[in-house]
């Protein structure tokens, strides 16, 4: 316990050269603990993206492509399914419900997506919440159209607002659909998915904007509907739709219903599992996770140098306090004690430090990276991973106490109780 | 009268390189007041860090109140100091990030058998009545970076007399003070050595304080290895 008090009342005498070694450890360890908080996030974020959906299908083509234009709205697919296909696997006994999303044009940069009711009903998003109206109601008739949160406030839009849709999906589309404007129906919650920067109107808009457009090209401006002659039309037929999302009525019956949908003779599509296809989207990214974990591993190693070097520096300074030590009858191993035990202590302090700078900074920092980021990080006490960091920093002072202290070791033997300078 | 330290054919260098002691013979009574001169380079230091069991001598006996310190341990020899020697050095003697008292108190609190010997008396007590003693009394609760050099050695004083130990040694402890406050200094360190009958070895190349000394050693007359 002396050597406790000593090491403690010797690294307080140094306050200044202390707190700099302390708060460079802590920068170090509060890096390493953010990267893995904001990774932990992203990759929740990443994963909560969709649940409860068990099958996702488009056209055949590329899994990620898949996943990338139908769940994170990137990318754009290659052609479409047939309205008539999607019934018939919509009423396959096995599907309990699907989505269907109409994709492919865009407002202001932001995804245009056709679809029904049953998405406002089915889709789930980060551990099963529904999506829910901030403000009006989920629109439902031909010209309406439903924001995500993010567009309605970036746009500044409110209800009753005109919306005009673009074909394509760029931020300055040439050919719109201006002749046919949309109106906000209704706005939806935060849900700090891709849901939020899209825009949701019905299946027969996306049809009804498309009237004349089955060449590819708009049609000429005699060809061109009025918003009276779409709204006189009793039915507006529905004749394609990109991909669908598929909830089946017994999980078991997932593999069977996808190996199913993708031996489907009458179109070439394809049916994925949204978390095995995440993983492997994920795993994908993953290099440069490690990457970044290895960047912070060296950072924390660069701030324990700094103490290593502080330490080392000061031992020079202190041969005397050694010799006193020495001749009031301490042996070598207590001053070795004495420094190991002084690193332990810079050590622990900056990694406690450096976890309440963490916690502070992720209290702060978290609705700033929430509206500017769209990234929502939980904050979490620390678990295993973050104990497991901090016990390692703490051995790793233990570890690097011992080459001043060894240093020192050597000198109060060879020194004995002269001081050479 | 029992010896406090017998030195028979004491041998030491530092590392490989050329002896530093060679001393065929050095005895000093318990309860002696020995004045160590020579000139520097002589091995006055290296000769009380041997007999204070820092160095482990290469060669003969170094009897210590009746112990072989050439036959010990590190460790023990350690154990030996912390309980049996007082030790003050010619300057810079205080760890500055400790208390006055904390200073004095620090070999009692290093080592459990010197803690022993203070009879019953807290550590604090124990070092506010020698600190009287040495005059310093007032000054217990200062940082030690605000005494005087004179003040420095009186607390150093007090930290070697803490708990009684048999033997003092001091490596020219007034060389940093000036006439008056030598001999002061040097009264007040009798006195002390007296009530506890302590051995004192006292090293100097100042020739002018001999004559308080009980017994004069010219180390140059038994270290064959000076120069």
């Amino acid at each position: 316990m002396l050597v406790l008090d000593l090491a403690l009342k010797s690294l307080r005498n140094r306050a200044f050269s202390t707190s700099l070694t302390v708060g460079s450890i802590a920068l170090s360890v509060a890096l390493l603990i953010g990267v893995e908080n904001v990774r932990a996030g992203m990759r929740e974020s990443f994963s909560n993206t969709i649940s409860q959906t068990d099958l996702i299908v488009g056209v055949k083509g590329g899994t990620i492509q898949l996943l990338l234009y139908s769940v994170f709205g990137m990318g754009s697919p290659t052609s479409n399914l047939s309205w008539d296909a999607y019934r018939e696997w919509a009423e396959h006994p096995a599907v309990e419900w699907t989505i269907p999303y109409a994709l492919g044009d865009s407002h202001r940069g932001y995804r245009v997506i056709g679809t029904n009711e049953d998405f406002y009903r089915h889709y789930r998003y980060r551990g099963g919440q529904a999506i829910a109206l901030a403000e009006g109601r989920a629109g439902s008739e031909v010209f309406d159209v439903t924001l995500g949160a993010d567009v309605a406030a970036e746009l500044g839009y409110g209800l009753g607002d005109e919306v005009e849709v673009t074909h394509g999906i760029g931020e300055v589309g040439f050919l719109n659909h201006d002749h046919l404007p949309f109106e906000v129906a209704g706005i939806l919650d935060k849900t700090f998915t891709p849901v939020d920067r899209a825009v949701y109107v019905t299946l027969e808009g996306i049809e009804a904007i498309h009237f004349g457009w089955e060449d590819g090209a708009p049609p000429m401006d005699e060809h061109e509907h009025t918003h009276e002659e779409v709204l006189a039309m009793e039915e507006i037929e529905i004749t394609q739709v990109t991909s669908f999302f598929v909830g089946t009525t017994s999980r078991r019956d997932v593999l069977r219903l996808q190996r199913e949908i993708n031996d489907f003779e009458g179109e070439p599509m394809m049916a994925v599992i949204p978390g095995l296809a995440l993983n492997e989207m994920w795993q994908g990214i993953g290099y440069a996770e490690t990457g970044l974990r290895l960047v912070t591993i060296f950072v924390v190693l660069v701030g324990l140098l700094g103490m290593l070097v502080s330490l080392y520096t000061s031992l020079n300074e202190r041969r005397r306090e050694m010799a006193i030590l020495r001749a009031v009858g301490s042996g070598p191993k207590s001053i070795v004690a004495l420094l190991v035990l002084e690193s332990v202590c810079l050590a622990a302090a900056g990694a406690v430090c450096g976890l309440a700078l963490v916690y502070a900074l992720l209290s702060a920092g978290q609705p700033i990276v929430e509206a500017q980021a769209g990234l929502f990080i939980p904050i979490r006490p620390p678990g295993s991973v973050e104990w497991l960091f901090l016990g390692a920093v703490v051995t790793a002072g233990f570890l690097m106490g011992f080459v001043p202290a060894l240093k020192a070791y050597r000198t109060a033997l060879h020194d004995g109780l002269a001081v050479r300078v | 009268m029992s010896l406090a330290i017998d030195v028979q054919g004491l041998r030491f260098r530092y590392g490989r390189g050329p002896w530093v002691l060679d001393v065929p013979e050095l005895a000093l009574e318990r309860g002696t007041r020995a004045f160590l001169f020579g000139p520097s380079g002589s091995g006055k230091t290296t000769l009380l860090g041997v007999l204070a069991g820092v160095l482990k001598p290469d060669e003969g006996r170094v009897d210590v109140l009746g112990r072989d310190l050439a036959s010990l341990s590190g460790a023990r020899r350690d154990a030996f100091r912390a309980e049996h020697i007082g030790y003050v050095f010619q300057m810079f003697n205080l760890i500055p990030y400790l208390s006055v008292l904390d200073n004095i108190a620090l070999p009692v609190r290093m080592n459990a058998k010197r803690r022993a010997r203070l009879d019953g008396a807290g550590v604090k007590e124990a070092a506010a009545l020698l600190a009287d003693h040495l005059q310093i009394g007032d000054l217990l609760r200062k940082p030690v970076t605000e005494l005087s050099v004179g003040q420095q050695q009186r607390v150093a004083a007090c930290r070697a007399l803490i708990g009684s130990p048999e033997i003092i040694v001091a490596d020219e402890p007034t060389s940093s003070l000036d006439f008056d406050r030598r001999e002061a200094f040097l009264d007040l360190l009798f006195a002390e050595c007296g009530r506890a009958g302590a051995t004192l070895v006292f090293v100097s190349h100042d020739r002018t304080l001999e004559g308080m000394f009980s017994r004069t050693v010219s180390l140059p007359d038994v270290n064959r290895a000076a120069l």
